[in-house]
């Protein structure tokens, strides 16, 4: 697959450009986002899955035979659909970053995938989830760029960890039992790359990951669909160090977790979620130690307080990030959960003007 | 030349293979084809011992592990992916990189699907073509793993050094200029074949591996040359000696020239230089191939090296005795041997002015040297305590010396510290604790001993009268976690400042940190084993070390707690109403439950105890002694079996006395009752009479009824397999069918008190802990004989039945007998319905304390179901809808149901 060619040939070459001269700016959170709008059920389903149903596919092109879906379950909570009911909202938040100074959006895709959505019964939305997602985060970097031509803007489709973990059993009586393997993962990845790619995202990152083979599934399924269409998008990988031990919740370190990924040949790996950026440190200081590509760090505003919250304002935050950047760790950086773009804005100005990481890459060829 | 070519692999951990690295051991018990015994384990689907060994391969140094399940009656596949997923379970096996083994692509595949890692396929090759070749190499680059390839094409397999060389660069080509695969990823197996054969053109396999391994290594500098080293020694199977002087000599030569990883018996192999001088010789004659009559010249000596180090160490068996008094003391400390310790100890008191000087001289010196060893895992529990008894003996000899001169100088000796110990009010257990009493006596420190059932405020009040440094409680029950919390309250209340050590094997750093620390911030800490506590104990008296310890500790705790509180949905639980409706439907239409061949009560007054004894499961014995592995392979043990092997011979010379001299007496009581399910509880009617506790609800037709309560799974499952509860097992009362319960409760340590006194005057700890450890191995092997005599003759519902030990203690026979307290009903008060039902105190001697814990300790006690689909599950978490049912099925309040079932809660209360 590395030797497939480019998909958009131009912006990898713009995306290169950026990270040799600077570091980039990625977004913050978008469910913290989500959560001011304070939407309820009926928020959630907007006019197409109002009457219950999803008027659209039960009278599309299945037939009027087709089971009616997405009725049983409540949908709140569902904020990937929200690409589909609320599409004005997502295009905001989008906007905010993007004016916050994020050269990079994330597209709202996190749980889009068929193992997820699998808790709304809204498996048959996977394709439009990820391809409307991908417009939204595409069409607000347009406009970006539209009113700073010198200023690429990125559009990054996520591929969220899914509700299921392949090298952990969630039977603490039966080590040996996985209530996902392998395949089905790849399968449902690829299914949901088909929708980022369609949807017309530069760069596919899968993130918040907790489970490396998880990850492996889904740079499997990415590959996977570069084949098919014969030609490839730079990856971002950033895993998730879940709490002070120090590992993933699948028990890696960081430096374990980025030789298991890094056949992917990535335009960058990190880690994202879960610590705050005081905590992450020492975690992205070893990957900017042996990583041979880019390194990112989207940390969440500091750890959850007792009711779930963040606390971390922007200005500690960026004064922790930049940090990071002054010590040449970092190539993106950006926010988790509980980030706002004024979050975002302090971090831009706090790693404004420092040079980037620099990293030395393995020749590709034997010598 | 860059230093980003490095081969790097992971599994929990990284493992960068550097040219520093010298060697990768790839651990090869794991592998059917290569381990009859492995193979036995997977074959007969012992997975948990097939997981032992590859634990032990990690412990002894492998630092990939290669697993084979190349066998042709296994699901090959399935047998890899299941193996695979367990050690994933493992943190201490998984933290290596797995080497897939496999002839077949698909196993390989299959493997690799598994790997969160990066790991190594072994293998692929030009054997079926470069279409082939090129097409598995792909696959493992997507699946990011690095690979062994064997030098064999489509002509067969290289045995010449040049053949090596045309198959190994080709493949290598073919890799890295075609593919792009990574020349670090690649690991060269360039066939090692058997040498001292006889036959002539074998001579040299090994001289031509070692020469194609220097050449392979300076053609392709960032790959790797490695090989499966056993096959090289093949004709010398059944001397192992030899075996393993030939595997070190042909490494090191191998090594020398380039090769730099290999399949070995991790740990078996010895040192080069520490070979017997004329063994190395004529092995590195047959290596290296030397001369013409090397291999006559190895068989000459062979059979001589077979047997030959054991002879040597019988000899030497005395020399210590020549060296001097202290290194003697050392000695008979550090090797447990207490036949001359009376005489050293009076040889160097004859030669000190003051008898304490003894104790804080050579004896406190070897004492230390066993603390190191100990510290390093270098000696296990067992030898510990062996080394105390020693100690006490010595110390016991000193004493009236020392009462003398105290008598005259008012001088006392000076203690690490004292500690004050007890197992909390409630509970009965105290191996755990009467260890970790000893071992902290090792070194130095005084323990005061409270014993067992001892309430708090005896334990506050001895610890002021003490002038105590710190306090340890344990205790095993569930409700003693809850007795700990009211210890940590009281010593806030009544201002103590001394840590609190929590420790027993139902406690952990989360239960400490989150119930029992927050009622005692001056210092509580969570004791995990025996093995912890010196450390512990000393960081806690050490002026240097106490804060910022015990600062390490409270971070940690507090780390726990918020954790805690953030925990998001780990285990999903469903309501109780929806667990119900996933709850186990047995079917009752088509099945009759049989009916007990002997419906009330049957007390058994005196068992033999020679019965008992083939049913024993030791695999716990050495657990309680922390020496983990399965009985019996633990006895083989590469590195506790010494060990094991001691104690079991110690075990079973003082159960040979139990038995003849009747230290012990078995009781027990068995009864069953005619039952039916209502909701989650079943009822059992029994005539009024035989239930004096409660009368009133069934006047009319002079019946009670007796209500068994029980708690659902919550866990969200899917629909095949069921959220369980033992009620499920017995017919619903609406349907009409007669079904039954049964109850037992039985003994095995009545009389042990006399035996433990005796041991104690003695100082001999050691023996007083076999003899309470044995005593629990025959109550549960009564148990176990009792749950036989009910299935095959009290109940009778399988008179056929013919089982062996081994599969009794797996479990293979129909119903089950799940004890009140543990996982399937973990509520521990339900032992008083039980009680009642059988009378067991008047029937069997066995009390309940308060905490509902059995007196003796060796007891068991528990209910009878006889359903085929019945099997034991672990509750687990509860919610509150469910917490709140049942307190009111038990008459409860939702607090009371909360304290008894704290463990299980699935929230905070209040």
């Amino acid at each position: 697959m590395n030797n497939l060619p480019w998909l958009h040939r131009e912006r990898v070459e713009q995306l290169e450009a950026a990270l040799a001269e600077r570091i980039l700016v990625l977004d913050g959170a978008m469910g913290t986002m989500l959560q001011g709008h304070a939407l309820d059920e009926a928020g959630y389903r907007g006019e197409r899955f109002a009457h219950g149903c999803d008027t659209r596919h039960s009278h599309g092109h299945h037939g009027e035979h087709a089971t009616p879906q997405g009725c049983q379950r409540d949908l709140k909570g569902d904020n990937d659909l929200l690409s589909l009911t609320r599409p004005d909202i997502i295009r905001e938040i989008h906007v905010a970053y993007l004016d916050a100074g994020a050269d990079m959006v994330e597209t709202n895709t996190f749980n889009s995938t068929s193992i997820s959505q699998a808790d709304y019964a809204l498996q048959h939305l996977v394709h439009e989830l990820n391809r409307e997602g991908a417009h939204l985060a595409r069409a607000a970097c347009d406009a970006a760029e539209a009113r700073a031509p010198d200023r690429p803007r990125f559009a990054i489709g996520v591929l969220g960890p899914t509700s299921r973990t392949a090298s952990l059993s969630p039977d603490v009586n039966n080590p040996g039992f996985r209530n996902v393997d392998f395949d089905e993962l790849e399968a449902a990845y690829a299914e949901a790359t088909r929708g980022l790619v369609e949807g017309g995202v530069d760069v596919v990152m899968v993130e918040t990951i907790f489970d490396t083979l998880n990850a492996k599934a889904a740079l499997a399924g990415v590959a996977r669909v570069f084949d098919e269409i014969g030609g490839r998008l730079p990856i971002m990988i950033s895993g998730t160090i879940t709490d002070r031990s120090g590992r993933t919740l699948s028990g890696q370190t960081a430096e374990a977790f980025w030789y298991s990924v890094a056949h992917a040949r990535p335009l960058s790996v990190g880690l994202n979620c879960a610590l705050g950026a005081k905590d992450l440190r020492e975690h992205v200081e070893a990957l900017a130690r042996i990583a041979d590509c880019a390194v990112s760090a989207h940390p969440n505003a500091g750890l959850p307080n007792e009711l779930g919250g963040y606390d971390e304002t922007p200005e500690q935050m960026a004064g922790t990030l930049g940090g990071f950047a002054r010590d040449g760790l970092l190539n993106i950086v950006g926010g988790c959960c509980g980030t706002t773009p004024r979050h975002i804005a302090a971090i831009a100005s706090a790693v404004r003007g420092v040079p980037p990481r620099t990293w030395k890459r393995a020749r590709d060829i034997a010598a | 030349m860059s230093e980003a070519r490095y081969t790097r692999l992971s599994g929990l951990e990284p493992l960068v293979i550097t040219p520093e690295t010298l060697f990768v051991n790839v651990g090869e018990r794991t592998n059917v084809t290569g381990s009859a015994r492995f193979r036995k384990l997977i074959k007969e689907d012992r997975y948990d011992e097939a997981v032992e060994v590859a634990r032990q391969q990690v412990e002894s140094g492998a630092q990939i592990l290669d697993v084979n399940m190349d066998e042709g009656l296994l699901d090959s596949e399935a047998a890899m992916v299941k193996f695979l997923r367990l050690i994933a379970a493992e943190p201490d096996i998984a933290r290596i990189p797995v080497m897939v083994d496999s002839s077949k692509w698909s196993v390989i595949e299959a493997g690799l699907k598994c790997l969160q890692g990066k790991g190594v396929v072994n293998s692929i090759s030009l054997k079926e073509g470069e279409e082939k070749f090129l097409d598995e190499a792909r696959k493992i680059m997507r699946y990011g793993a690095a690979t062994v390839v064997m030098a064999f094409d489509e002509k067969g397999q290289a045995d010449t050094v040049a053949r090596r060389l045309e198959i190994c660069t080709r493949s290598y080509e073919l890799l890295t200029r075609g593919l792009g695969f990574p020349p670090e990823d690649i690991i060269f197996d360039s066939n090692i074949f058997p040498i001292g054969t006889g036959i002539e053109e074998h001579a040299d396999n090994a001289v031509n591996f070692i020469e194609a391994a220097r050449e392979l290594k300076k053609r392709f500098p960032y790959s790797h040359v490695s090989g499966g080293v056993s096959n090289v020694s093949f004709s010398f199977r059944g001397n192992n000696t030899v075996r393993d002087a030939i595997h070190s000599v042909f490494l090191y030569h191998a090594i020398k020239a380039g090769m730099d990883m290999g399949i070995v018996n991790a740990g078996a192999m010895p040192i080069y230089d520490d070979l017997d001088p004329e063994l190395r010789e004529r092995v590195e004659d047959v290596v290296l191939n030397r001369r013409p009559d090397a291999t006559e010249r190895l068989m000459e000596i062979a059979e001589k090296h077979k047997g030959g180090t054991r002879e040597q160490d019988n000899g030497n068996a005395l020399a210590w005795r020549e060296l001097p008094v202290a290194k003697r003391l050392e000695h008979a400390l550090v090797h447990g041997i207490d036949q001359y310790v009376v005489e050293d100890t009076e040889e160097v008191r004859k030669t000190t002015t003051r008898t304490l000087d003894v104790i804080e001289g050579p004896l406190m010196d070897g004492m230390n040297v066993v603390g190191d060893l100990f510290g390093a895992g270098k000696m296990f529990l067992p030898q510990v305590v062996k080394s105390a008894r020693v100690m006490k003996k010595a110390v016991a000899y000193l004493l009236p010396f020392m009462e003398e001169e105290k008598m005259k100088s008012g001088d006392a000796g000076k203690t690490n510290g004292k500690i004050v110990m007890a197992t909390v009010k409630g509970d009965v257990h105290d191996i755990g604790k009467n260890i970790v009493g000893v071992v902290l006596a090792c070194n130095n420190f005084e323990v005061v001993d409270l014993g067992v059932m001892v309430p708090a405020q005896k334990i506050l009040d001895t610890a002021i009268a003490e002038h105590a440094d710190m306090i340890g409680v344990s205790g095993l029950i569930t409700p003693s976690l809850e007795e700990m919390a009211h210890v940590a309250r009281e010593m806030k209340r009544q201002n103590f400042t001394i840590p609190l050590l929590i420790g027993g094997a139902t406690t952990s750093r989360a239960h400490t940190a989150i119930k029992i620390e927050p009622n005692y911030e001056s210092a509580c800490v969570w004791v995990k084993d025996a093995s912890r506590a010196v450390g512990v104990a000393q960081s806690l008296v050490s002026k240097a070390l106490v804060d910022d310890f015990l600062a390490k500790v409270r971070a940690e705790y507090a780390e726990v707690r918020e954790r805690h509180k953030n925990r998001g949905p780990a285990k999903r639980l469903v309501s109780l109403d929806a667990a119900r409706a996933n709850g186990a439907r047995p079917d009752f239409k088509d099945y009759a439950p049989p009916a007990p061949k002997q419906a009330g009560l049957t007390v058994f007054d005196d068992i033999p105890l020679a019965d008992l004894l083939p049913m024993i499961d030791w695999t716990p014995f050495f657990q309680a002694w922390e020496l983990h592995g399965r009985y019996p392979a633990i006895l083989e043990d590469k590195i506790v079996g010494a060990q094991a092997m001691e104690l079991f011979d110690d075990a079973r010379a003082m159960l040979d006395k139990v038995v003849k001299e009747k230290w012990l007496r078995a009781r027990a009581v068995i009864g069953f009752w005619p039952a039916s399910r209502v909701g989650d509880d079943i009822e059992i009617s029994l005539p009024a009479l035989q239930w004096e506790g409660r009368g009133g609800d069934g006047v009319e037709d002079q019946e009670t009824r007796v209500m068994l309560h029980h708690l659902r799974q919550q866990a969200d499952k899917p629909a095949e397999r069921p959220n369980l509860c033992l009620a499920d097992f017995v017919a619903p009362r609406d349907s009409g069918v007669q079904d039954w319960i049964g109850g037992f409760a039985v003994t095995a340590g009545l009389g042990i008190e006399p035996h433990l006194e005796r041991f104690k005057r003695d100082n001999d700890d050691y023996s007083a802990i076999i003899l309470k450890a044995l005593a629990d191995r025959l109550a549960e092997a009564l148990a176990e004989w009792m749950h036989r005599e009910v299935r095959t003759k009290y109940w009778g519902y399988a008179a056929g039945e013919s089982l062996d030990n081994e599969a009794l203690i797996a479990e293979k026979y129909r119903g089950i007998r799940p004890a009140p307290g543990y996982p399937a009903c973990p509520d521990h008060t339900e032992k008083t319905t039980l009680f009642r039902l059988l009378d067991a105190t008047g029937n069997t001697g066995i009390e309940l304390t308060e905490g509902f814990s059995m007196y003796p300790a060796a007891s068991v006690s528990g209910w009878y179901f006889s359903h085929p689909d019945s099997r034991y599950f672990v509750v687990g978490k509860l919610t509150q809808d469910q917490v709140r049912d049942y307190a009111k099925r038990k008459g409860w309040t939702l607090a009371e149901a909360e304290r008894w079932l704290s463990v299980n809660l699935d929230y905070d209360p209040d």
